[in-house]
């Protein structure tokens, strides 16, 4: 058993996302508090990985782990979990972290904690800190035993903390990779011929408030007149309302917009984490309580058609 | 084909969450169906009507209402319902999955799909952990699923619309981010149809696990900042916005 | 609009022999049977076979309906017109039609034939939804707020009384009263969560209050009367939360219920009675109306406004009262009552019946305006003020379409609200 944090760091087309230095800088903190060390662990074949500040990094290199593969990364993250003993494994709670955390808790039957935005040690012990209930509650909370697995939001820490030069040891697989379940068949790209909501200054986004689809169309009309373009919030991309290029949020799109107007978006952490590095948030929406209203600069709970029909008028 | 899915009764977070000591206050909220495994569900349906089978619902009793969701699911197509009763209003995933696991073992199935998600997930899916108990495979964020002979093909999403195609051999485990139809409507008419004929499989709680966190505290967000908020008429607020952007050269 | 006429096929025949006579020309047609024979009647005949809808056949085309079609003074519709739309080729349980009619009643009223529309439109609505084909997205989203939380608004059930806190009066529950009441107010799902809903509801609780009428109300164990959603087609979700609020009624004493809508008094004094409810119920206005006396020297304030009235359907065409609500506005002093040229029996639909409420986007893809708009035109033409109405489904269409068409100078007030302004001034 050691004091030593693991990182399950993330890259997808040889780029690791910010959640992954994120987390580096948070593990280092906490190993110097516990005297372990960080080690940021990298899974895939042949990319770059001596930029993480860690105290060392691990990069698992096999042609098989080129592309995610919950099978074959879960497998190989097991076997160097078990080998090492680490007391605590972070992942992202993100597209790949989310298939790993909690199937490897129960694998080991070690404790986990998801959409985690804080890590704390008080008096030797882990207090984890997640944001459940969609964003309604915050939980503090400490897992048992000697080793704990933490899923972490993107954007609960500094990107900068976790980025330097350690340079990365190449291991092989420590487990055999044949006879796998998954098989990567094909990469998907976005539907070309969309626009790119990141590339845009100016977006009219819009959520569940929106009601049905036939309402997609006094955004649109509002978002012309601005000069904007129509983003929105997941439920409707999947009410069928928006292609998912359009959608921001943690399975969406990350947008820096310089305008952000949210029209009935009540700000689940999901969609917070795509976008609230926005320089102008205005969100409209009935419900005094929507968390949204703790991020955005200016908010009204007024109707939003009526307020986006006044709008129109006065555009 | 034996396609089962696993669902989750949570809380809902339609309106504020009241507090009783250490976790949520269990006996004055509404108990709801995740909306994830409407997804789910429909996903399962979806396959079911593509291939040929039979499709299971199962989940944990929280707290003795999981019947109006079950034949909900019945009415939209699923062919079999099963109820765990578990009667505890504070069953983990770690729990719900282990009995939920032991539960589905018995139904030898080919395919199996579960939420990505649900915002109570504080110890993580129930989705991941079935897959674990069951020595299965399992993709999550998934929004296809196709399946042929002993093969699902699913599509994953990342994010922005970037994503991966993976081919999988059968047994596995599906968490379903969205279906790939938008859920149907079930008419109430069919549902009551359904209540009164259905019968409900009752399963005792089979296995143990436990997510193993010591609730320390549990309370609303501490608001930081808040935004300035507009008053008056639609109009006003409207008029208030557009100086707003004018003000900044962004109308 | 989906359905197309097709060319109408000449009746003209070349050659025609009429008892030995041959009288071949273009004047031939009066002895020829009228080419609407031709056309197949299957598509009439499947609306038709529904149970309930078979009334649709009967039309003979006179065209009567169609000037008093609410819809099609704003589109191209009514019966006549559906039953020539389905001669030409329109499935009307997968049409866009099948969603527009508001059952307002109205074509009903001049029918020779008895074409109800109040009973197809439910029954071929059932079938579409029980068949799966298209159903309006907001409609959907309705019936299972609806089924989930008791309330097509979706509104927590837990909330349904939260409004009372604010009334300034204090309004019992009849559960915590734990006493028989005179009258049982069944508040309805837009006065107890919709903020224009709630300002009417805490009128008629200072009225109620200040008549020393012995009331309470159900509070958290009301549910949606759901009469809108049958008539939407969604009957079983209907039966459902009519057997839950039968049991509800009947689980108190009380003498006799009033209700604030006009769509609740439908539903319990024409519909609840088919499944076993049969109590008296008033609608707030005829209620009121037999205070009359008693609310007059309350009505202290002057109002002194230009009202026009607006009939709701579900009061005035399909439950009769088309008196009371005006006596109640003439009891206020300072006000004018002038009426729209559309009025009582002819009063023109505001487009939230038969589920229209839940359909404005959708509705509006269809017509040329709202309905509500060409409403509000009216009112603004009669150089009122107020538009004075007695359905809660009203004052939020109303304010959207007196600001949409321009009126904003008409406000739109529940006649609770006018009463209370003058019982107690301007607040």
């Amino acid at each position: 058993m050691s004091n030593d944090i693991f990182v399950i760091t993330e890259h997808m087309d040889g780029k690791f996302s910010d959640v992954s230095f994120e987390m580096v800088g948070k593990a280092k903190e906490l190993a110097n508090a516990w005297g372990g060390q960080s080690v940021s662990i990298v899974v895939g074949s042949g990319i770059s990985s001596d930029g993480f500040a860690s105290d060392s990094t691990i990069q698992v290199d096999d042609e098989t782990l080129n592309r995610f593969n919950p099978e074959a990364y879960g497998k190989v993250i097991e076997a160097l979990v078990k080998e090492k003993s680490p007391r605590l494994v972070m992942f992202g709670w993100s597209a790949t972290g989310m298939d790993l955390a909690a199937w490897l808790s129960a694998r080991l039957g070690k404790p986990c904690v998801a959409y985690v935005k804080g890590i704390n040690i008080e008096g030797g012990a882990l207090i984890v800190n997640s944001q459940i209930y969609g964003g309604k509650m915050m939980a503090d909370v400490s897992p048992e035993g000697d080793m704990a697995i933490v899923a972490v939001l993107a954007g609960s820490f500094p990107v900068e903390a976790g980025q330097g030069s350690t340079a990365a040891t190449q291991i092989a697989s420590p487990v055999l990779l044949d006879g796998l379940k998954i098989k990567f068949v094909e990469a998907i790209k976005p539907a070309a011929g969309d626009v790119d909501i990141t590339a845009q200054t100016k977006l009219v986004s819009i959520g569940r408030g929106i009601g049905s689809k036939d309402n997609v169309e006094l955004a649109e009309e509002l978002a012309k007149k601005i000069g904007a373009t129509v983003s929105s919030s997941r439920p409707v991309v999947d009410a069928g309302w928006l292609p998912r290029t359009r959608q921001v949020g943690k399975s969406g799109l990350k947008v820096k917009p310089k305008l952000y107007l949210m029209l009935g978006i009540s700000g689940a952490p999901e969609h917070l984490e795509g976008m609230k590095g926005a320089e102008l948030i205005i969100a409209i929406n009935t419900d005094k309580k929507a968390p949204i209203f703790n991020v955005a600069h200016y908010g009204s709970t007024a109707d939003l058609f009526e307020v986006a029909e006044a709008m129109l008028e006065l555009l | 084909m034996n396609i089962v899915v696993a669902i989750k009764h949570i809380p809902s977070i339609a309106d504020d969450l009241p507090v009783k000591g250490n976790n949520v206050d269990f006996d004055s909220v509404d108990f709801v169906l995740n909306e994830f495994d409407e997804q789910s569900i429909e996903q399962a349906v979806l396959v079911k009507e593509a291939t040929g089978g039979t499709v299971t619902v199962v989940g944990v009793d929280m707290i003795g209402e999981l019947d109006g969701v079950l034949h909900l699911a019945l009415a939209k197509g699923a062919d079999k319902a099963v109820k765990i009763t578990g009667d505890d209003p504070a069953a983990d995933s770690h729990q719900q999955a282990k009995w939920l696991a032991e539960a589905i073992k018995g139904m030898s199935p080919n395919i199996v799909f579960a939420g990505v998600q649900a915002s109570n997930d504080l110890d993580g899916q129930i989705g991941p952990m079935i897959a674990a108990h069951l020595d299965m495979p399992y993709i999550g964020g998934v929004s296809s699923v196709e399946v042929a002979g002993d093969t699902a093909t699913v599509n994953k999403e990342f994010a922005g619309g970037f994503g991966a195609k993976y081919a999988v051999s059968l047994p596995m485990v599906v968490g379903v981010q969205a279906s790939t139809k938008p859920p149907r409507y079930a008419p109430i008419s069919k549902v009551r149809q359904v209540a009164q004929t259905a019968t409900i499989e009752k399963v005792a709680p089979s296995g143990e696990s436990s997510a193993r966190l010591t609730m320390k505290k549990m309370a609303p967000p501490v608001v930081t900042g808040h935004a300035e908020m507009f008053t008056g008429s639609s109009k006003e607020v409207a008029a208030k916005i557009v100086d707003l952007l004018k003000s900044k050269g962004l109308a | 609009m989906a359905a197309k006429f097709e060319k109408v096929k000449s009746v003209e025949k070349e050659h025609a022999i009429v008892d030995g006579v041959d009288i071949s020309g273009d004047w031939n047609r009066m002895f020829e049977q009228r080419v609407i024979t031709e056309y197949t009647p299957e598509l009439i005949e499947k609306v038709a076979d529904i149970p309930g809808a078979e009334s649709f056949a009967n039309c003979y085309q006179c065209a009567k309906c169609i000037p008093v079609c609410p819809v099609d003074i704003v589109g191209n519709y009514g019966p006549r017109k559906l039953y020539r739309y389905a001669q030409t080729g329109m499935d009307l349980t997968e049409a866009p039609e099948l969603w527009l009619c508001t059952t307002c009643k109205n074509c009903l009223r001049v029918c020779p034939k008895e074409v109800d529309m109040i009973k197809i439109m439910p029954a071929a609505r059932e079938q579409a939804i029980l068949a799966g084909k298209f159903v309006p997205a907001e409609l959907q989203q309705a019936f299972e707020n609806t089924a989930k939380t008791g309330n097509p608004l979706g509104q927590p059930q837990r909330k349904r009384d939260a409004w009372i806190q604010n009334a300034g009066v204090t309004i019992p529950i009849i559960k915590d009263l734990a006493r028989p009441v005179d009258v049982l107010w069944y508040v309805g799902s837009y006065p107890s969560y919709h903020p224009r809903g709630i300002d009417a509801a805490s009128a008629a609780a200072r009225i109620f209050s200040a008549l020393g009428i012995d009331f309470a109300i159900l509070g958290r164990e009301e549910k949606d009367d759901a009469d809108s959603q049958r008539l939407a087609g969604e009957k079983g979700l209907f039966e459902m939360m009519a057997e839950s609020n039968i049991a509800t009624f009947n689980n108190y004493e009380w003498k006799e219920m009033v209700v604030t809508g006009p769509h609740e008094l439908n539903a319990f004094k024409n519909e609840y009675p088919k499944y076993g409810f049969n109590r008296p119920v008033s609608h707030y206005t005829t209620f009121l109306a037999r205070y009359l006396d008693q609310l007059k020297p309350l009505l202290k304030h002057e109002v002194n406004v230009k009202i026009t009235y607006h009939d709701p359907c579900y009061l005035g065409r399909h439950n009769g009262e088309y008196e009371a609500p005006r006596k109640l506005l003439e009891a206020i002093p300072g006000v004018e009552l002038v009426e729209m040229q559309r009025n009582r029996e002819n009063g023109y639909c505001c487009g939230g019946g038969g589920g229209g409420m839940w359909m404005d986007s959708f509705t509006a893809k269809h017509t040329k305006m709202r309905l509500s708009e060409k409403r509000a035109m009216e009112a603004a033409s009669t150089g009122a003020n107020v538009l004075a109405v007695a359905c809660p489904f009203e004052v939020s269409r109303f304010e959207d379409a007196v600001k949409s068409t321009g009126n904003e100078h008409v406000t739109v007030n529940d006649i609770l609200e006018l009463l209370d302004r003058s019982m107690r001034g301007e607040q």
